[in-house]
Formats: structure tokens, C-alpha cells, sequence
């Protein structure tokens, strides 16, 4: 039975790794911006411009961390301009990150175009080169799924243990919850909910950009057009998926990761390629629905999400 | 109330705003978008004062011009409407993409041969399957929502991904032309299911009358029935309009409809009108730009109209402009999207006064 052998492949569970990793990065993002109260839609464009700020920092002759660095600093910028608009000034959430995904997107293609002009095809850079990790990756299917990728996934993994022990076991980590929850109480102990809110959204930005450069630096080795496709979106449906809690999300984006590795390796097989390409391509999306729709009855929603606080009129 | 030890800033309404409080600020903002613009074009190496000029040129400077952006203003009225309409009763219908595509597959489907009717028949029948077509494919989202809660922001987002994939398969398989030499193209519509010229030999066709019906057809509906009254209730407090005994989830399945089915004409009239056939480029984004129309318009459905010529104009004058200056297209969407952000803000601050504490 071929469905038997993709499973048991090492190569489908090296490629589900590699899939779920820049959606690990952006949906850690998402989560701990929404934990704190903000939704972010601005998450679909600032993942094209960290893809391509990224990129054109290695391709521009820096070492690769810094690369990843600057796509940071750059999602972290445009995280800025949303926490500004949404937090103090309470606009609506949104207009504000629909607007910043059209913001972020049309800056990184005119940015494009005025880097390489005449360019046909992308220049490619050196990439993240996989680093097995000894003893660990010669563990049979799993070994080198878990143990033979870039630098990169590793940093994803060991994100969102990072991302949880803040969450629920830190100071800080009580005192950003609170903010999404009630932020009335956030303030009655001294706190300022404007800075809680909006260095998570600053922080989660800095974490999409990164997801966003996972395609251009590790997955790929250049940068296209459309090259994010909606994998901004899909997070925002992992983090309802993953009932805004860290490790179901990491579940979510790696089951999610092993579908869309399923799909590519089923469109290969002779019943496969009687059915149109595009059914395959449309799974991710369905996916991400029926997720939702599986998820819609249980998931907690931070009680303050999209609620802005201290507004004047209170 | 607010945190004890920070300073931060808090706003405060003002109750009776002078004229210079409500246009100064929307001014501004405007004026801001343009010294962006003109930064980024003497980045582009180009001269930052002649941009603005080219971009008005490109886009009114001459008869071909201005109807080139009334052809490009026509599908931005709809898609305009459409999310103008869903937002006032806070249903965030992203999904205008979709809709429209939606309409366009119907106009293909019903225009191509299938049906013989007198055009006068047959134009209206298909403009009102494909309003039934996009009304249908806004309403999965939002029962979704108003059934189970699942939030229609992503569900319309995705569709939109869902349903590009599925206009492709169907120019692949039985939507496929014949004739078109192996390209992902639709057959072309008969005589009888085109929208004809307004005037003989000037390139603009019904399609945007009908734009303009629809925007006044929009604001009769906001202001003289119930269902404006309902969908306005709705959009203020869901809460208070359950209590005051409207009926919210049929509210929001008729506002679904409603929208929808605006954004679906937009998919009508630029095939019946435009372009004749379906292709996989039909529209490059307009369900998207929709809500900046929307948004720019303050969600009133006759300033939809001003606002799509807006931001037509930009489009249509920014190609021109990218042509002669050699600055990237796409400092028109840096336009609009900079318009957008400071624009909300603007708007708030006619209304709010910044105070620090």
C-alpha cells in the first residue's frame, strides 16, 4: 500500500519538519501577540517582508544569523507601527493589520524591484545547510526528522518551549496573560497594559519576520513573489486550532505540516495524478476550516481579544 | 481610569468638534501619504516633485485616461460596496476575492452559449445568478460563524485561496476554451450576454452605471428600510440589538447575502463589460483593495464612489507614472495602504483629543 510507505519514510517526516518550521516561528507570533489582547493581521506581509529582508541581507554579503537578525529587527519595525495604532489609539484591529499586510507586502516588492531590476529569475543565496546532529539523527524515520535540519528548526523547537515556560512560568509571562484576560486587573496592580500589549505585539512581529525568512534562508535560497501564499492565514487558524496554548499549536502546525507533506507525495502516486493538481493545492486551506470549524465549540479565547483598553470613553 | 505610575496617553471624545478638528486631521493624512510617496519615488531616483503630477496626468490627464479609470473604478464601486455593507454590521467579509470570481464563473458558465435570450433578458438573468453565486459563497462563512463561532476574518481569507485554486481547474477542465491554444482561458461570452457601451465608441460600459445604481440602491437600503436599520443595530452592539428584539443572526445572514452579492458583480460586469472572457487574472486583487475603498469612503456607500475613483486613479496613474519616471508600480499600493493607516487614525482623532497622564 503506498499510503504504508509515505508514512514510514524518513524523507515525508523530514519534510513535515520543514514545512511546520516557519509556521512554528509565525504562529508563536500570532499566539503571544493574541494572549496579550491583539489580534495581528498584519502577520501575512510582515512574514514577506522578513522573507525578504532576510535574503537580501545575505545576499548583500552579511553571515547568515544576521540576516535572520534583520528580518527580525524588520518585523519588529512593522510590529511597532501596528501596536502603535492598536494599543494606545485603540483603532480597530482589523483595518489596522489588513492595512499593515498591504503596507509590508507593496514596501517589500517596490524594495525588490529597486534592489534587482533587471533580474529575471532571483539570485539564490548560501542557505542554512542541514546539521545532523550526532548519535540522535541515526535513529531510524524519526532520527532525521527531528535531528537532521537547518540550525533554523531547532530554533523553532526550542522557541516555543521558550515561548511556554515565559507563558506559564514567569512574572511576565502571568502579567501578559492578565493583559489578554483583564487587563482592569493588569492595571489595578501597577502595570501598564499600552506596554504589556505592545511589546507582544512587537516581540510576535520580530517571530513572524523569522518564519518568514525560514522560506528564503533555510527552505529555499531566494525569494519570490507569492513565495508566503497565505501561510500567514494558516497560523492564525493554528493558534484558534491550537486553543491558544503553545504546545497544541506546535502539535497543530506539525499535523497540519504532514498533511500538506501527504498531499505533495500522494499527487505523485498513479491515483494522484487523475485528480487536479489544484484539489491538492486547495487541502491546506480546507484544512485550516474544518480545524477551525472542529475547534470552534472548545477554544478559550482570551477573554480581552480585540477589546481595546483605557480607550477615553471608559 | 487608568494605571497608576506610567505616563501614557489617553484619549478623550469631544463633544462639539470645531470645523478646522474635523477636516484638518483627514487632510494631514492625506497630505502625509503624498510626502511618503514622493520620499520613496527620490529613492526610486526620480524627481520627488514631478511624481504626484505624473500620477494626477496618468490618471485624468486625458480623455483614454479618465476612462481608463472609470473601467478601473467599476469593480472597485462593487467590491467597495460590498465590504462597506458587511462592515457596518461588523462582518468582516475579507472575502470579496472569492465573490467576485464567484460571479465571474456564473456570467462564463450562463453567457457562453448555454442560454439563448435577447440580450435584454439574458444580461439581467445572469447579473442576478451571479449575485446568487457570491451571496452563496459569503453565506458558508458566515453561518460558520453565526453557528458555531468561527471567526470569518480567516474563514473568508481562506476562501478566497480555496476558490482561485478552483477558478483555475475549472479554466483547466470543462471551463477551458477550445479555441484558446492550451491557455488557462475561458471561452467568450456570446453578443447578446455582453454589457454594451454607454456611448458608441467611448471604451466605458454599463457595467459602471450599474456601479453607481448599485451605490445609490445601497444607500436607499441604509437609510429608508429595516434591514439598514437592523444591519446598523447589528454593527453598533450586537448585544443591545438582540435585547431591542432584532432578529441578529438573520440580520447577519441577509447582510452575507447583500455583500456578497455585490462583490459578485464586480466578477459580472468585468467580463460581461470588460474583457469578455474569464481568465485567471481577472482581477489583480481587487476583493482586497475593496476595503480600502470602503474603509476610505467611512463606510458610506456614495463616498464608495469618490473613494474607488481615488483610488483607481492611483493605480491607472501609477502605471503611467512607473512608465515615464522608472519608479516600481507598486508605490501605488505603498499609497494606499500608508492612506488607509493614517486615515483611521485621522478619523479618530477629529473625534478623540490626545491627552497625556
Amino acid at each position: 500500500m503506498d499510503l504504508i510507505d509515505i508514512l514510514l519514510s524518513a524523507s515525508f517526516w523530514t519534510a513535515t519538519i520543514r514545512i511546520a518550521s516557519p509556521l512554528i516561528f509565525a504562529t508563536m507570533g500570532e499566539l503571544i501577540c493574541e494572549r496579550a489582547g491583539v489580534l495581528n493581521l498584519g502577520i501575512e506581509g510582515i512574514m514577506v517582508a522578513g522573507a525578504f529582508a532576510g535574503w537580501m541581507a545575505v545576499y548583500s554579503g552579511t553571515g547568515l544569523w544576521t540576516g535572520v537578525a534583520i528580518a527580525m529587527l524588520v518585523g519588529m519595525a512593522f510590529g511597532l507601527l501596528h501596536s502603535l495604532l492598536t494599543v494606545p489609539f485603540g483603532l480597530s484591529q482589523h483595518v489596522v493589520g489588513l492595512g499593515l499586510t498591504l503596507l509590508a507586502t507593496s514596501l517589500t516588492y517596490f524594495s525588490y524591484r529597486l534592489a534587482l531590476p533587471q533580474v529575471t529569475s532571483p539570485p539564490k543565496i548560501e542557505a542554512f545547510e542541514v546539521l545532523p546532529i550526532p548519535v540522535l539523527s541515526d535513529i531510524p524515520i524519526i532520527g532525521p526528522a527531528l535531528f537532521a535540519q537547518t540550525p533554523l528548526t531547532y530554533l523553532a523547537f526550542a522557541l516555543v518551549l521558550a515561548v511556554s515556560i515565559t507563558l506559564y512560568r514567569t512574572p511576565l509571562g502571568l502579567a501578559l496573560r492578565a493583559a489578554g484576560e483583564n487587563p482592569a486587573a493588569v492595571a489595578a496592580q501597577g502595570l501598564s497594559v499600552t506596554a504589556l500589549r505592545m511589546g507582544a505585539v512587537i516581540v510576535g512581529s520580530g517571530l513572524m519576520a523569522v518564519g518568514g525568512a525560514f522560506l528564503t534562508m533555510s527552505a529555499f535560497d531566494s525569494f519570490f513573489f507569492e513565495m508566503v501564499n497565505g501561510r500567514g492565514w494558516i497560523c492564525i487558524a493554528l493558534v484558534v486550532f491550537g486553543a491558544w496554548k503553545p504546545g497544541k499549536a506546535l502539535m497543530g502546525a506539525v499535523l497540519f505540516a504532514a498533511f500538506d507533506a501527504l498531499q505533495i507525495r500522494i499527487q505523485q502516486t498513479p491515483i494522484g495524478a487523475n485528480i487536479p493538481y489544484q484539489v491538492f493545492l486547495m487541502m491546506p486551506y480546507f484544512l485550516s476550516i474544518v480545524a477551525l470549524v472542529a475547534m470552534s465549540r472548545r477554544a478559550e479565547v482570551p477573554a480581552a481579544l480585540m477589546v481595546p483598553f483605557n480607550k477615553g470613553e471608559r | 481610569m487608568g494605571s497608576k505610575g506610567n505616563t501614557h496617553l489617553r484619549l478623550e471624545p469631544i463633544s462639539n468638534p470645531t470645523l478646522a478638528r474635523t477636516i484638518l486631521p483627514p487632510l494631514i493624512a492625506l497630505g502625509s501619504t503624498v510626502v511618503i510617496a514622493s520620499l520613496l519615488a527620490m529613492i526610486a531616483g526620480a524627481n520627488p516633485f514631478s511624481v504626484l503630477g505624473l500620477i494626477v496626468k496618468g490618471a485624468f490627464g486625458s480623455k483614454f485616461a479618465a476612462l481608463e479609470t472609470l473601467n478601473r473604478a467599476t469593480p472597485l464601486i462593487f467590491t467597495g460596496l460590498s465590504v462597506a455593507v458587511a462592515f457596518r454590521a461588523k462582518l468582516w467579509n475579507i472575502g470579496a476575492e472569492a465573490q467576485l470570481y464567484a460571479g465571474a464563473v456564473v456570467t462564463v458558465i450562463l453567457g457562453t452559449g448555454a442560454l439563448t435570450l435577447p440580450s435584454i433578458a439574458l444580461v439581467p438573468f445572469i447579473a442576478a445568478c451571479a449575485m446568487i453565486a457570491g451571496a452563496v459563497v459569503l453565506l458558508i462563512p458566515t453561518i460558520l460563524k453565526t453557528r458555531f463561532g468561527v471567526d470569518e476574518v480567516v474563514t473568508t481569507l481562506l476562501f478566497n485561496f480555496i476558490f482561485l485554486l478552483f477558478v483555475s481547474m475549472l479554466l483547466e477542465g470543462p471551463l477551458k476554451d477550445p479555441m484558446g491554444m492550451g491557455w488557462p482561458k475561458s471561452a467568450r461570452l456570446i453578443p447578446e450576454a455582453r454589457l454594451p457601451r454607454i456611448l458608441p465608441g467611448l471604451r466605458l460600459h454599463w457595467g459602471f452605471a450599474l456601479a453607481i445604481l448599485a451605490a445609490i440602491a445601497v444607500w436607499i437600503i441604509q437609510k429608508r428600510t429595516t434591514l439598514g436599520y437592523e444591519m446598523q443595530a447589528v454593527g453598533l452592539n450586537p448585544e443591545a440589538a438582540r435585547f431591542a428584539g432584532i432578529p441578529v443572526r438573520a440580520a447577519l445572514i441577509k447582510t452575507a447575502l447583500l455583500s456578497g452579492g455585490l462583490a459578485a458583480l464586480a466578477g459580472f460586469s468585468e467580463v460581461a463589460g470588460l474583457k469578455g472572457s474569464l481568465t485567471l487574472d481577472l482581477s489583480p486583487g481587487f476583493g482586497y483593495t475593496g476595503i480600502i475603498v470602503a474603509m476610505l469612503a467611512l463606510l458610506n456607500p456614495l463616498a464608495v464612489i469618490a473613494a474607488a475613483l481615488f483610488v483607481a486613479g492611483i493605480f491607472v496613474g501609477a502605471d503611467s507614472m512607473s512608465r515615464a519616471a522608472g519608479v516600481p508600480t507598486y508605490l501605488a499600493d505603498i499609497m494606499l495602504a500608508t492612506a488607509l493607516l493614517l486615515m483611521v487614525l485621522a478619523i479618530l482623532l477629529t473625534r478623540f483629543r490626545i491627552r497625556r497622564e
